[in-house]
């Protein structure tokens, strides 16, 4: 296990090494350069100079590149453009809004959709299953960004409720936190919830199919250790790995969620450094956000192993 | 001739078993009612979708304006019938870069294999360590917000899926008897790969086509959302949306509309792919 551990870590250096140059070489796409973009339309030679400079830009492509993996590798993302901020220390301060964010929404959503999904399983074909698969194409195909938008009508038009602005920290207040965090993971987790309930339906009836499902039940085996302890186990790791995708996903993909509820997590921060263009930000937050994507990731292939003993590694 | 007969008569026999089930049936006419509303959307829309009527800024829904006006005083039903328009434009470009993408890399990596299949993987294995909506995000801050370089964008992203896809159709397919025997009375790779296995990997391609296309659909209406996608004057459901958010207690049609029309055109396309794929691949049906 611990050898499969080390090679998973190794050959995730070639990976991480494409991502770095992916996002380095996107970067050189743009238009013009960064420099002229900061410029804006007071072109001055001597500034241009000075700036390039500054940034290194003077520098051959690779130098470029070197200097800035190097210093990644460190811990040092290097500055804001527009504050002069370091980069790493708040990437980490909103990572943490984030992560809280993805993990109640994920909680959330195995709420709805693991229990769901297995009653639609168990009860193939009637009417309840027809309306617990409609929810479950609902939350697919409902866009958190609309779904977010109506309900905030909803509430404020019929409650006179207005989502509170501002961010309060879960240790600072933890009441405030939850009423400010709840609304924008319920959006989420309901989202969420859709996928879960179809691939949980989907993998439960696959594995009650199955012969060993028919040898524990003609045992006299009650339904419910058939169902939980047999079927829900065996058909989990299909779920485990959406649910670890998603997480991946929204841990710098909730952008959305967090602009429309002013969450100031890593989503927002990136957004807002999109749109100041403020290149040393983005690359920083993409770069981060693309290494955590693929850790937990990596963490799901090391969880399936607990789940199903039956997978080695060799 | 021949075959441009058989395929119609193929797409025919699918959309009549697509249409024995209700769900399909549902899908199907969803479908053809966005595809009609975006074609017929310079007759079907009342007025210019830039025309202002000042006077009439944020009148409610009646009988001069459906779906009221905006903040400018522009017809919402208009801007959201050339919503569709634009929707489908960019699901099907983006989805068109992305099939063509993923077609010529799939089926490279999963004939040639060996070196060739590890370098396309490995630098699929990359693109697919970004969250998509955030690629996406990344692709159009460097190129500029604009219909073009979204529907790049989106199309970029979604290449990983369908490399994999053909990718796996290809390497089952290959493996069959009568790609053996096409290999060993001499026909060329090119003829191989264009005449038999093309054909053969076209229904998990085409699932994977009609579910990308709502997923494309949603990604450019959250970017539109985010002010990152299609600009103004420009009509998108997403930016809508957006633009509405500070008049949605005054003005609730400016959100309800727009709004109910992307959760339409998903739900549609999400339903049809789903009904397709159990047409399709009748092993995934459960």
């Amino acid at each position: 296990m611990r050898s499969y551990i080390i090679r998973r870590l190794l050959a995730l250096i070639p990976v991480l090494i494409g991502i770095s140059l992916c996002i380095f070489l996107i970067l050189q796409l743009i238009p013009g350069d960064v420099v002229s973009g900061l410029l804006g339309i007071e072109e001055n030679p001597e500034l241009r100079a000075q700036l390039e400079k500054k940034f290194g830009l003077d520098q051959p492509l690779y130098k470029q590149y070197w200097d800035w993996i190097s210093k990644v590798l460190q811990g040092d993302f290097g500055r804001s453009f527009r504050t002069d901020k370091e980069i790493f220390p708040e990437i980490m301060s909103r990572f943490k809004i984030t992560a809280q964010l993805t993990f109640m929404a994920a909680f959330i959503s195995c709420l709805i959709g693991i229990p769901l999904g297995i009653l639609s399983a168990l009860k193939r074909n009637s009417w309840v299953d027809g309306i617990i698969r409609v929810i479950a194409l609902l939350g697919v195909s409902v866009p958190g960004f609309a779904s977010a938008t109506l309900l905030i009508l909803f509430l404020s038009l019929v409650f006179q409720y207005y989502p509170p602005v501002g961010y309060v920290g879960f240790f600072e207040v933890p009441s405030v936190n939850m009423q400010i965090m709840i609304l924008p993971s319920v959006i989420l987790g309901t989202s969420m919830s859709g996928s879960v309930m179809r691939m949980t339906r989907s993998s439960v009836l696959e594995i009650l199919r199955q012969d060993f499902i028919k040898t524990i039940r003609a045992k006299g085996a009650p339904e419910k250790i058939v169902i939980f302890t047999h079927a829900l186990k065996n058909g989990l790791i299909p779920i485990i790995t959406l649910i670890g995708m998603q997480i991946g996903s929204l841990l710098g993909g909730a952008v959305v969620t967090e602009q429309i509820f002013s969450i100031p997590g890593l989503g927002l921060m990136t957004l807002t450094a999109i749109n100041q263009r403020d290149y040393p930000v983005i690359q920083g937050c993409v770069l981060f956000i693309a290494f955590i994507y693929v850790m937990v990731n990596l963490l799901v292939d090391i969880l399936y192993t607990y789940v199903d003993p039956r997978i080695t590694y060799k | 001739m021949k075959t441009i007969i058989d395929i119609l008569k193929t797409i025919i026999g699918i959309i009549k078993e697509l249409i024995k089930d209700p769900m399909g049936r549902i899908g199907f006419i969803g479908v053809l009612i966005i595809i009609i509303l975006s074609v017929l959307a310079p007759l079907i829309a009342p007025y210019d979708i830039t025309e202002m009527f000042t006077r009439d800024k944020l009148t409610a829904p009646g009988s001069q304006y459906l779906f009221g006006t905006d903040n400018f005083g522009r017809d919402v039903f208009s801007r959201v019938i050339f919503g569709a328009k634009v929707s489908l434009k960019v699901g099907i470009v983006s989805v068109g870069i992305s099939a063509t993408l993923g077609l010529i890399f799939g089926v490279t990596a999963g004939y040639f294999e060996g070196k060739v299949d590890n370098i396309i993987m490995r630098f699929m294995d990359i693109l697919f360590a970004f969250p998509s909506i955030l690629l996406a995000l990344f692709i159009v801050s460097v190129l500029g917000p604009n219909i073009t370089n979204t529907m790049i964008a989106i199309g970029i992203v979604n290449t990983p899926v369908f490399t994999r896809t053909v990718r796996a159709s290809v390497i089952s397919v290959k493996s069959m008897e009568y790609i053996t025997s096409a290999t060993s009375i001499g026909l060329k790779p090119i003829n191989i790969i264009l005449r038999h296995i093309v054909p053969n990997i076209l229904a998990p391609f085409t699932v994977q086509a009609t579910l990308a296309l709502s997923g494309a659909i949603l990604t450019e209406a959250s970017m539109s959302f985010l002010g990152l996608g299609i600009q103004p004057p420009d009509p998108s459901w997403g930016s809508m949306l957006n633009e509405s958010r500070k008049y949605m207690e005054t003005s609730p049609w400016l959100v309800i509309f727009p709004a109910i029309f992307i959760i339409f055109t998903i739900l549609s396309f999400n339903i049809l792919g789903d009904s397709l794929r159990d047409v399709l691949d009748p092993k995934l049906k459960l």
